[in-house]
């Protein structure tokens, strides 16, 4: 009976040990039932800090208006916009973990994809903070929405990129706090039924929304979750296919390029894993989460960031070449003089993307340091440093030195209230992860259960003891099995 | 909604749930439930449960949302106030594309989702009875409805030989609602049981 037995040589099991059903229960859940230990109330109050630190910035903003930023006539987006981009991208990994994944079957996103997930949904909050806030007037806010006023009624105009991107982040945000919460009810019910203080079932039962189990429940939430992860996907990848718009449909050299969508989309899916790496390299180890977030995760996701990596070095390396032939004397200098001089006032920039996210990832082809915690983590960070830059040399070396000389501006630079907006949603993005990992479970209970009989060292023990049963038993037994 | 009478059979192993459910199809008792804390594969087919129809609901709603999005920026630019941009159409169905996309998987996600919450009863504040408090932690807890054909111990012997190993009877309100009970355990608004 040994071809019964089927194990990968290749894939080692997504969760080490031997557990039962209750053993994950309990190893997941157990921190949620803890009190916080000092290092969370360090971290939390950190970002509390920053919070209340941006909560300031951007009063001053409001307060005596757009003025507080040095962004001028020329430099019109600047922290603010690169800002704005570099959370949606972030946010893309949770989606693209929690869906594309779903779609392909690959059972090793089960161990990352809530904290994934969750990452999106605060990434996506940061995110829409930059546009908001930037509008100035912030109380004017909901002209974007396509309501009947007293001026008409004059409607948005539906043909905008900045107005498709109302919709697309606003949608996406939706979709991807339901996808978020319809996972979680089950495991909400998890700690509202193991809960002993009064507090906690009451506080759980509200949240789980008296979920049961039933087979019946059960089934349409795998429909749900199937259905939501199929309309994620195209999802996920016109959300940032529609904030490249913002840039590609204008006529800055340097932003009206065809390739922005796909450009734009590796590198969301690119920075996004390296935060997902960042928070999770830190949760697993102090949750004692490393069985269910093995190192093969972090392997699998080091892989990821080496392929979307060279397929953004090998973008940026596609839009120099075009500047070059397609022989426009205005992307040509936005190319060679703003960006590629590295003595030009912004070069300097270029070139720590260029290193940040084309260079510095290929140490990833080796597989001792894709499975190496410390070069993952700097690595992690690097990569998101890189992919801001990215952002701000798409954004302010292409519109710094215009068509027009004499309104020119090399001197831009942020001023602390721009900086304190940008640690500000640093502060609102920790808060919201300190407070869900405390919280609410970073791994999906249910679906961990789901993949460990078929993963895990449990299902060899199981297999074992099939073997040893004589064929005509084994008939016995599963004749007309339910598969 | 009344109080109904239950035997409450615990399960360990997914392969002797099939098999109970198979046997209890077969002996004719009517099977309440099986409460499960990850969905099992092939167990709504071995209880012969039908498939769920929640994605053609989602098809639905998607469908509004294509042709709400559509209508709407149609007579919006073209009848109700035509607004001149660059001289371009102003039936600009290219341009509307990727709201149209948005607001569909916007309208499909959100009508799903709640359509959800309706047919599973899922709500905040709502109060169901929970048979076995580790029916989301480790155990398949199987629900067979004691009918006045079917008797008590005749169902738990049955049970216990199709491999349960933790055996109890339940009687409970199966519904939900947003009430309380009395000190009898029994509904409050269900006046026909606290009288009798």
């Amino acid at each position: 009976m040994a071809l019964l037995k089927y194990e990968s040589q290749v894939r080692p099991p997504l969760v080490e040990g031997t557990k039962d059903y209750h053993q994950v229960t309990e190893d997941i859940i157990r921190p949620i039932e803890a009190p916080p230990s000092r290092l969370w109330w360090i971290g939390f109050l950190i970002s509390v800090a920053l919070l209340l630190f941006g909560v300031y910035s951007v009063y001053r903003e409001v307060t005596y208006g757009v003025g507080q930023w040095n962004l001028n006539k020329t430099i019109g987006w600047g922290w603010d916009i690169t800002n704005f981009v570099w959370w949606v991208g972030i946010g893309h990994a949770g989606t693209l973990i929690s869906a594309i994944l779903l779609l392909f079957r690959q059972g090793w996103r089960t161990g990352v994809n809530r904290a994934a997930e969750a990452m999106t949904i605060f990434a996506v909050m940061c995110a829409g903070q930059f546009p908001i806030w930037h509008m100035g007037r912030v109380w004017m806010a909901f002209f974007v929405l396509p309501y009947p006023n007293t001026r008409g009624p004059l409607w948005v105009n539906f043909n905008s990129p900045l107005l498709w991107d109302v919709f697309a982040i606003s949608t996406y945000f939706t979709v991807s706090l339901l996808f978020w919460y319809s996972g979680l009810i089950p495991d909400l019910a998890t700690v509202r039924d193991r809960a002993k203080l009064k507090w906690r079932k009451f506080m759980y039962g509200v949240l789980a929304m008296g979920w049961t189990g039933s087979t019946k429940h059960w089934q349409r939430h795998e429909s749900l979750s199937l259905v939501l992860a199929g309309l994620s996907t195209p999802l996920v990848l016109s959300v940032h296919t529609v904030v490249s718009f913002d840039f590609a449909t204008s006529v800055i050299p340097g932003w009206h390029t065809t390739i922005f969508p796909p450009y734009f989309v590796a590198g969301a899916i690119f920075s996004g894993f390296a935060m997902v790496q960042t928070l999770l390299v830190v949760t697993r180890k102090v949750l004692k989460l490393e069985e269910y977030i093995t190192i093969e995760h972090i392997e699998v996701m080091n892989k990821v960031i080496v392929l979307t990596g060279s397929i953004v070095g090998i973008a940026y390396l596609t839009e120099l070449f075009i500047s070059w032939y397609g022989q426009n004397p205005y992307e040509g200098w936005a190319f060679a003089k703003n960006r590629l001089d590295p003595f030009s006032p912004y070069g300097w920039s270029y070139w720590l993307m260029m290193g940040c996210n084309v260079i510095s990832p290929q140490i990833f082809w080796f597989r001792k340091l894709r499975r190496n915690l410390v070069v993952t983590f700097f690595m992690s960070v690097i990569v998101n440093i890189g992919m801001w830059f990215e952002r701000f040399v798409i954004i302010v070396t292409s519109i710094y030195r215009d068509y027009l000389p004499s309104s020119w501006s090399t001197y831009y630079r942020p001023t602390v209230w721009e900086v304190g907006f940008y640690l500000g949603t640093f502060g609102l993005f920790f808060t919201c992860y300190f407070l869900f990992s405390k919280f609410f479970p970073v791994i999906a209970v249910a679906e961990i259960k789901h993949i460990l009989k078929k993963s895990g060292e449990s299902y060899k023990k199981n297999m074992d003891e099939l073997e040893r049963k004589s064929p005509d038993e084994l008939y016995h037994d599963t004749h007309g099995d339910h598969h | 909604m009344a109080l109904k009478k239950f035997v409450v059979g615990c399960f360990t192993e997914e392969q002797t749930l099939f098999d109970a459910v198979k046997k209890v199809r077969k002996a004719g008792y009517k099977l309440h439930d099986v409460y499960t804390p990850f969905p099992i594969h092939g167990l709504d087919k071995a209880m012969g449960l039908r498939d769920t129809s929640i994605h053609t609901a989602g098809f639905l709603y998607g469908l509004f949302g294509t042709t709400t999005a559509l209508s709407f920026m149609t007579w919006a630019f073209t009848k109700d106030w035509p607004l001149n941009v660059g001289g371009k159409p102003h039936f600009a169905l290219p341009a509307w594309i990727p709201i149209m996309f948005e607001f569909t998987v916007l309208c499909a996600c959100v009508g799903m989702v709640l359509t959800f919450c309706y047919l599973c009863q899922l709500a905040p504040f709502v109060r169901k009875h929970h048979f076995h408090p580790r029916a989301t932690d480790d155990l398949f807890v199987m629900v067979i409805e004691l009918t006045p054909k079917s008797n008590e111990s005749e169902i738990s012997n049955f049970l216990s030989n199709a491999g349960a190993t933790e055996i109890n009877v339940q009687q409970a309100e199966t519904g939900w609602w947003l009430g309380r009970y009395d000190k009898e355990k029994r509904l409050y608004r269900d006046e026909e049981a606290v009288s009798a």
